[in-house]
């Protein structure tokens, strides 16, 4: 029995692989995934920022293969980083040298460098089916590339001694891995950082707004928030000089939080929350931003919140490990609901004789 | 009704599958009743069936809702953000009200019957003729003392404010005076703990006993309350620490040199920081009597 019961589940897997198969191949011959890199951009940086491999084409196939399905999509490229060895470490990218193509400040309304709308749906109107007013005036040279430099900022703040000095960790340092190194709690923040950077945009998103709303820190401000390509460099490694090996497009911000100060300690009133996405993700660099600063200033106390809780957060918005667990619970259970039965018969009996009794 | 494909199809041409106003009739009513019985308990913060509207959930969904149910075919609406008629936000939603409303909007305060603002009161004194809606973020002023909702409700019909309080006495032992900036609670008619937006302090003494009805709406929070004209409306303050309004210090605004009118400041690489009035209308009407003037 056990025979066919092996063989009947080989078939229906096959059945299964099939059913898919004939509805990708459907989608793939009517979009090929150039299209969807030129249609589905956000979609492919949530899929490259969670699956945390900046490949827009492997994004594109793994979108397709999921019919759509993000998580699924991320699983995909996730194994398929697990193929790729760790060459090295880049230097830390600086933001200073980024071609910014949106700069937006909601602390103030002048700053160095300029706001720099960009391209952003923030202030459409979100009716559907409609079309936005026309203007033919627009040229593709209007769409900033190459830029002046955009002073950061947290730097105004932190010269006048309102905002909290970078942490001493030095960048050129090799940070925590988390891709080879299981977490382990208190995290450091490099750790954090990178779980932050690649949990799910929804999950992280979700945490940000709790806290927002009243189970983290009060309401922070966006200092900066801005879009466009870094360069990456790594030590050459013949010549050990800085040599460039492309451009990744990232989203920053940077969410400044104050309440700090007191009059019993010496600390700068304001510090800083950091965000990051590949892509224009500025959703999720912004949830990001405000996680960081909660999970930061609850370091080494009891945490009142989740939000608070490295725990907490850090185990719970990855989507991969977070989907996988919980769409188990469709794996066959038949030997461990068995045991559970004559459990529940067995305790529900007890029940009634117990009743009986009285 | 047009249906969303033909929409489409004839380029938004038949904006008219929308209601006047966007929102349908019943939505409307149910706004305005509502409005009546905040209006009825000043401070109250009623619940109301919010909408989703076309912008983001706390991009002003409240106000526009509160805006869109009181607008009729006489009605001037001006829109502003932080002050400034041209924020990207104002230019957003006066377009919703044109667009769906027909409606004519103004940059003047002194025209508008109806003026939908986020952060700020406007520098001229309001009339009683006119109302100022206001968006809020966090309708409940108690959230930074009690994170549950239903709880804090509890203690708002109770008018249980110690932990309120006692928030307060902390901050200022703690730091010296009381920390909130924009935002600063106030006490309406002596019954309720209001949370009057993140208005500047600047602008808290202008709530008290105005001609003016402020209406607030949170939509994302589904609350909308009110203080009716000639209402009291006293900041949380204690005898010894008295609340205070920003100071400029003898800074004035480097456009139109009003040093009578809340200011922001800008960044610059080199030198003093600039400041300039946040409220964009009344700044550009100061210069334009001085022009006059000379």
């Amino acid at each position: 029995m056990g025979y066919t019961s092996v063989r009947g589940g080989l078939d229906a897997i096959h059945h299964a692989e099939q059913l898919i198969e004939r509805t990708v191949q459907r989608a793939r011959s009517s979009i090929d995934p150039a299209q969807i890199q030129s249609f589905f951009g956000l979609a492919l940086d949530r899929v490259m920022s969670e699956g945390s491999l900046y490949d827009p084409e492997l994004a594109a196939i793994a979108l397709q293969q999921a019919e759509g399905d993000i998580i699924e999509a991320v699983i995909l490229m996730r194994s398929f980083r697990s193929t790729l060895p760790r060459v090295g470490y880049s230097f830390a990218a600086r933001i200073d040298e980024q071609r910014v193509h949106r700069r937006v400040s909601a602390a103030y309304r002048d700053i160095p460098g300029g706001q720099v709308l960009g391209c952003t749906r923030d202030y459409t109107l979100r009716l559907l089916g409609m079309p936005v007013d026309p203007l033919d005036d627009i040229q593709d040279q209007d769409v900033p590339g190459a830029s002046p430099a955009f002073p950061t900022v947290i730097d105004f703040l932190r010269r006048e001694g309102l905002m909290a000095e970078p942490p001493p960790e030095s960048p050129e340092e090799n940070p925590a891995d988390i891709t080879r190194e299981p977490l382990r709690i208190p995290a450091p923040r490099s750790a954090r950082l990178q779980i932050l950077a690649r949990g799910e945009s929804g999950a992280v998103l979700s945490l940000a707004y709790g806290a927002l709303r009243g189970y983290g820190l009060a309401h922070p401000y966006v200092g900066e928030i801005r879009s466009g390509p870094v360069p990456v460099s790594i030590s050459h490694p013949v010549t050990g000089r800085r040599a460039r090996i492309g451009w990744l497009p990232v989203t920053e911000a940077h969410m400044v939080f104050p309440g700090s100060g007191s009059l019993s300690s010496d600390a700068a009133d304001m510090s800083v929350g950091f965000g990051i996405s590949t892509g224009r993700d500025e959703r999720k660099a912004i949830s990001m931003g405000i996680i960081d600063e909660n999970l930061t200033r609850a370091e080494g106390k009891t945490p009142g919140s989740p939000i608070e809780d490295q725990e907490y957060v850090l185990h719970h918005i990855d989507s991969v490990e977070a989907s996988g667990f919980v769409e188990h619970l469709k794996l066959p259970h038949y030997v461990t609901f068995q045991s559970q039965l004559h459990q529940s018969r067995r305790i529900t009996e007890l029940v009634k004789a117990s009743r009986a009794n009285d | 009704m047009t249906s969303v494909r033909q929409l489409v199809q004839d380029a938004g041409v038949s904006a008219s599958a929308y209601s006047y106003g966007f929102l349908d009739e019943t939505a409307k009513r149910e706004i305005r009743r509502k409005t009546l019985k905040a209006i009825a308990i000043p401070g109250y913060q009623v619940p109301f069936g919010s909408r989703e509207m076309p912008v983001s959930r706390g991009w002003g969904t409240g106000g526009m809702q509160l805006t869109l149910s009181l607008v009729g075919p006489d009605d001037v609406v001006k829109v502003i953000d932080q002050g400034d008629d041209a924020g990207v936000n104002a230019a957003n939603i006066r377009r919703l009200v044109e667009r769906t409303t027909g409606l004519s909007t103004t940059l003047e305060t002194a025209m508008a019957s109806i003026i939908q603002s986020r952060h700020r009161i406007p520098e001229e004194a309001l009339r009683s003729d006119q109302i100022l809606v206001l968006q809020v973020p966090v309708p409940e002023p108690l959230r930074n003392v009690e994170r549950r909702v239903s709880a804090a409700r509890v203690m708002h019909a109770e008018r249980d404010y110690s932990k309120m309080w006692l928030a307060l006495y902390e901050d200022i032992v703690r730091r010296g005076e009381v920390s909130f900036g924009a935002g600063y609670p106030v006490m309406v008619h002596g019954r309720y703990i209001m949370a009057p937006s993140p208005i500047p302090r600047w602008d808290i003494p202008l709530l008290n006993q105005s001609d003016a009805l402020y209406l607030f709406g949170a939509g994302r929070e589904k609350r909308i309350y009110a203080v009716p004209p000639h209402t009291s409306v006293e900041p949380l303050q204690f005898d010894d620490y008295p609340f205070a309004v920003e100071d400029f210090d003898g800074k004035s605004c480097a456009r139109c040199g009003a040093n009578d009118t809340f200011l922001e400041e800008s960044i610059s690489e080199v030198g003093m920081p600039r400041f300039r009035c946040s409220d964009t209308a009344h700044c550009d009407k100061v210069l334009e009597s001085r022009e006059v003037g000379t």
